[in-house]
């Protein structure tokens, strides 16, 4: 694997435990902290990796060699503070893959949207694991695509579905969502043809947008 | 009072967010010129450099909440104005306002220039006080 040069914003739980990670991965990683007793306390524990300083700051940014930087990833605990690094290291440094930290979930979307190439909201992912832990929930977020306003979630059609015993070219289904498979039990999962028809307690996975996911929910499971 | 009907006419909807001492006395400065005015502040009492005329809303909340803009009136807004402490906030509330809310004129305040001539370029309209305090100074230093 080739080693990168991986630039972390925020030197708290997060910066510290995904430096140790990376570290170990065999990758080149720089912290910048703007505390002076977290900075000593990350350099004791990691050796010489952390930079003192403010790293909105295209000062800060640049003595910390952004320009060279494979990946921008900032984790501090204000996302405000995280979408000017990554913006700041994407457009006047070229960093080909900025990643923030949102704290705020309403943001996760709302930073994609000011270029941010991929958001991780900690809420949210918690939620997503309550959703799949509990089997009865009609539907459930499998995977959010990066950079994309895509995302691959599961549906089960059940007996009162209102798609039951319809085919999918029946259905007016929004423009940019696609059922990719069904999943039936006792068969193979298979990609659906425009006439396949839903019966009850089949699994669906279906490739969408957040804009179209509930006009997707009510047509399938009302 | 002359000119009364035209004001009507010209009347728009500013939202500022952060009353400080700038926000306040912009507030009151637009409302007073017949505009209709929405001011943010995530501290109630910021609200005490309104002057007891202001006939504007005061709202407490932050503005770089989208449901927060939402509530501020955002969406009928002609102009919106980022001006609290923090010059990542106003970046961020100004970014949303125009780039999700699509507000025609959007002013960004930035105290540190490096980071205005970034947003700048970036197509945000940004004033960095800073700077226009330190040429002014310089001008006059000038003419000692």
């Amino acid at each position: 694997m080739k080693s990168l040069y991986i630039v972390i914003v925020g030197g708290g739980n997060i910066g510290y435990y995904l430096s140790k990670a990376l570290l170990n991965l065999g990758h080149e990683v720089l912290i910048i902290e703007r505390d002076v007793k977290k900075c000593e306390r990350l350099e004791d524990e990691l050796g010489s990796c952390c930079l003192r300083g403010d790293g909105c700051e295209t000062v800060v940014l640049t003595e910390a060699g952004l320009n060279r930087a494979d990946v921008l990833i900032a984790t501090t605990s204000h996302d405000e503070d995280n979408l000017v690094s990554c913006q700041v290291a994407k457009y006047r440094f070229k960093v080909p893959r900025t990643i923030a930290l949102v704290n705020n979930p309403n943001n996760d979307v709302t930073f994609r949207k000011l270029g941010i190439d991929a958001t991780i909201s900690v809420t949210n992912t918690i939620l997503e694991h309550v959703e799949q832990e509990i089997p009865v929930h009609p539907l459930i977020h499998l995977l959010t695509m990066s950079g994309h306003m895509e995302e691959v979630i599961e549906l089960l059609i059940t007996k009162d579905s209102p798609a039951l015993g319809k085919s999918i070219g029946q259905l007016k289904l929004p423009q940019d969502t696609t059922i990719a498979l069904i999943m039936r039990e006792g068969e193979r999962p298979k990609i659906p043809s425009p006439d396949a028809v839903f019966k009850e307690n089949d699994r669906i996975i279906a490739l969408t947008t957040p804009d179209s996911e509930k006009t997707l929910e009510k047509i399938l499971l009302s | 009072m002359p000119g009364t009907e035209a004001l009507k006419q010209n009347r728009k909807t500013i939202v500022i967010m952060g009353c400080g001492r700038v926000g306040g006395k912009l507030a009151a400065m637009v409302d007073a010129a017949g505009h209709k005015v929405t001011v943010l502040d995530i501290d109630a009492y910021s609200f005490r450099r309104l002057p007891p005329t202001f006939s504007g809303t005061a709202l407490i909340g932050n503005g770089t909440d989208e449901e927060m803009l939402r509530k501020a009136g955002i969406e009928s807004a002609h102009a919106f104005i980022a001006l609290t402490q923090g010059d990542n906030r106003n970046v961020m509330a100004a970014q949303i306002a125009k780039h999700v809310f699509k507000v025609p004129r959007v002013i960004c305040r930035i105290y540190d220039p490096l980071r205005k001539d970034i947003y700048e370029q970036l197509g945000l309209e940004s004033i960095s006080p800073t700077e226009v305090f330190a040429d002014l100074l310089f001008n006059r230093l000038e003419k000692i």
